[in-house]
């Protein structure tokens, strides 16, 4: 029994982080691709607030009303960035910079006033216990599965519901705002919606991976996909098979040093970049580099020809 | 001996409260005008590995290497900002994004691979998350204080050439200026800023000091000087009523006490500050909108006259407000005030009268040439 469960444990932590990679890459990608990927940083940050706020106020930190509950902080910072940007005295990325660093300031005070009545920790909040899910679970139809484990799973459920549903209004949305709205389609709904769906998931994330991790893990996998594809499909899914990879090596690599699991496999994500940012066929820059020096071979060679070809025999 | 010790370590976090707002607030201003603000949140999560790497390197918590280690990953982080800017199809966002993750994830790493190490001397090294001002030694105060005033010489050696780069890099460019090595440089003094001000506010929160007290002191100033000067001010005075709050021993950590301090007095700038101010621009707009109210109302009197063919017909009160559609009290009231208009009663009626008196006619004729000449 205790054995089968010991194979278990890895099998449902890489499956935790693989969910997390995944319902982040399903929000995250809209975000990269419209230009506000700081926007998962200010929330991931300000969640934290939102976080406390709802322990202090239930005494529980999971279920789906406190998860709400505490989401509903990171779309504050968003309206307040949005206010701030409004009143034209700063620029966008000067409010994103402002508003955040305040809720979880706020935050961060908090635990350490009701440091004894709360069980979460400053070094929850930043690195998670994503190597721990399995202390905490929940009995679901007859299995013990971990609550961060379940929670994702319906996060994941939740952000591939909301991408299929209005996937043709995400892409007009976010490839041609403008068009959007002369369509009739409101935009500000839409990606408030999103905003929304990624403070839930930074919500849900947070016991895992914690909030600064948890920004890897909305970015990374999607900026990736982007330099690997044409097509928002494919980015979609891309970003999930690199979550997927990030998160079973990420595992195993950790394991192996002894390190910190999410912290590895955040790494691994930056690792995929890294290699797609170097060898993707199209956009990579060794490709791009190679082409640009055959060509040069290329038009040299012709050159060559032509001057070859006007000399007199 | 309590107090002498409370004061060493008041005086120890006061001062390195001080360098810290100086440095934050002139290099965070250029920042700022050159819409670089998240490339501070980046480059001092970015300085969490080269904490760690430092402190493998050195063995100890010896804030030279620290500070050597977290310079070195700042730099590595900007230029990766900067090459996967050029030569990707991603915009700066996700830049910034990436590099800051992926940077605090290796930094995490690194942390938990030092704690298994089981290296004694490693406690204390997450004090550089959230920022633990009472651990400051002396000797890192002399540190702190040379990178500041390195920079603030460089600042000033290179005032002119800084100026130009931040409002108009293609004249600078022109007039033969490095704009390139200028921009690297004050990219690299912003690494120097996220250095000193590890240990009073940790990496995490460190953009805040970058970008509050600039974007306070822009709000007062219109000219690059004043707005550096007082961004110190400013940056001075958060961090030093933050660390004497932190410094009475509650357990509340040193960063978020300076970052809400930094945020009251952006909030007070935003709102007060001279001509840019939002409360006085919301008066200005109340006002704006009642003279507009008096001069419609008057206008309404004018054109009621002359319709009547009699300068001085008196029109009801209730007349005025039933053709205008508000009420008009106020506004008249406001017109009387000036001379305009002139009110009477014709007993036993109750109802208010209105006409208009000479200056009103005057006035009325100006208003109505004034809108004509401006159609014309």
């Amino acid at each position: 029994m205790l054995a089968s469960l010991m194979e278990r444990i890895p099998v449902m932590i890489m499956v935790t982080g693989a969910l997390v990679g995944m319902a982040g890459t399903l929000v995250g990608s809209f975000l990269v691709l419209s230009g506000r990927s700081m926007l998962s940083d200010a929330i991931s940050h300000s969640i934290i607030l939102g976080i406390v706020v709802v322990w202090l106020l239930t005494g529980q930190q999971t279920g789906p009303i406190q998860t709400i509950g505490a989401a509903v902080t990171g779309l504050l910072t968003v309206f307040l960035t949005q206010a701030l940007v409004r009143t034209r005295r700063m620029r966008n990325d000067a409010a994103i910079g402002l508003v955040f660093p305040v809720f979880f300031a706020l935050g961060v005070l908090l635990l350490n006033v009701y440091a004894r009545d709360v069980h979460i920790d400053e070094h929850t909040v930043l690195l998670g216990e994503i190597g721990f899910i399995w202390l905490d679970n929940i009995t679901i139809a007859g299995y013990e599965l971990p609550r961060s484990l379940v929670a994702m799973s319906a996060i994941t459920l939740v952000n591939l519901l909301f991408v299929g549903v209005f996937y043709k209004e995400l892409k007009l949305a976010t490839f041609d705002p403008m068009l959007a709205r002369a369509l009739g389609f409101a935009p500000g709904v839409l990606s408030y919606g999103l905003l929304l769906l990624t403070s839930v998931t930074a919500v849900a994330a947070f016991d895992a991976v914690g909030v600064i991790l948890f920004v890897a893990f909305v970015i990374v996998p999607p900026a990736t996909a982007y330099l690997l594809t044409e097509r928002l499909w494919l980015m979609l899914v891309i970003g999930c098979l690199v979550s997927v990879i990030a998160s079973v090596t990420g595992y195993i690599l950790a394991n192996y040093w002894d390190v910190s699991i999410g912290g590895m496999m955040a790494v691994m994500t930056g690792v995929a970049f890294t290699l797609a940012f170097l060898l993707a066929p199209r956009h990579g820059l060794l490709p791009r580099w190679w082409r640009a020096r055959r060509d040069a071979a290329h038009n040299r060679a012709a050159i060559d020809d032509s001057a070859e070809a006007k000399r007199p025999s | 001996m309590l107090t002498l010790f409370v004061d060493y370590t008041i005086a120890k976090v006061t001062i390195g409260a001080v360098l810290l707002g100086i440095i934050s607030g002139v290099l965070g201003s250029f920042a700022v005008l050159r819409q670089q603000s998240l490339l501070g949140d980046t480059l001092s999560h970015a300085a969490l590995p080269g904490v760690c790497i430092g402190f493998i390197i050195a063995g100890t918590r010896e804030m030279a290497s620290l500070m050597a280690g977290a310079l070195a990953t700042g730099i590595l982080a900007a230029l990766a900002v900067l090459v996967i800017t050029r030569r990707s199809r991603l915009k700066t966002d996700a830049a910034l994004g990436i590099t800051l993750s992926v940077s605090f994830a290796i930094g995490v790493v690194l942390l938990t691979y030092i704690q298994g190490t089981g290296n004694a001397s490693q406690g204390g090294l997450d004090s550089f998350l959230f920022g633990q001002a009472a651990a400051i030694l002396r000797h890192d105060l002399w540190i702190m204080a040379g990178i500041t005033f390195a920079a603030l010489a460089l600042v000033t050696a290179l005032w002119k050439e800084f100026k130009l780069v931040v409002f108009d890099p293609s004249f600078a460019a022109a007039m033969g200026l490095p704009v390139v090595a200028l921009e690297t440089l004050l990219t690299v003094m912003i690494a120097l800023a996220v250095i000193v001000g590890l240990q009073m506010v940790g990496v995490v929160l460190m953009a805040s000091m970058v970008i509050a007290p600039a974007t306070a002191a822009r709000q007062w100033h219109e000219r690059l000087g004043p707005m550096v000067v007082s961004a110190a001010a400013i940056g001075v005075t958060a961090g030093v009523v933050g660390a004497l709050i932190s410094a009475q021993g509650q357990g509340l950590a040193t960063g978020p006490l300076i970052v809400l301090c930094a945020a009251v007095l952006v909030a007070i700038s935003l709102l007060f500050a001279p001509r840019r101010g939002l409360v006085e621009e919301a008066v200005e707009r109340w006002r704006g909108r009642r003279q507009l109210e008096d001069r419609q109302v008057l206008s309404t009197l004018y054109g009621l006259a002359r319709r009547h063919q009699d300068p001085r017909f008196s029109a009801e009160r209730g007349f005025v407000d039933a053709y205008y559609g508000v009420r008009t009290r106020k506004a008249l009231e406001a017109l009387h005030a000036q001379g305009l208009v002139d009110r009477f009663r014709a007993e036993p009626d109750e109802a208010e009268y209105w006409e208009l008196t000479e200056a009103g006619v005057e006035e009325a004729e100006r208003l109505l040439a004034d809108i004509k000449g401006r159609r014309a």
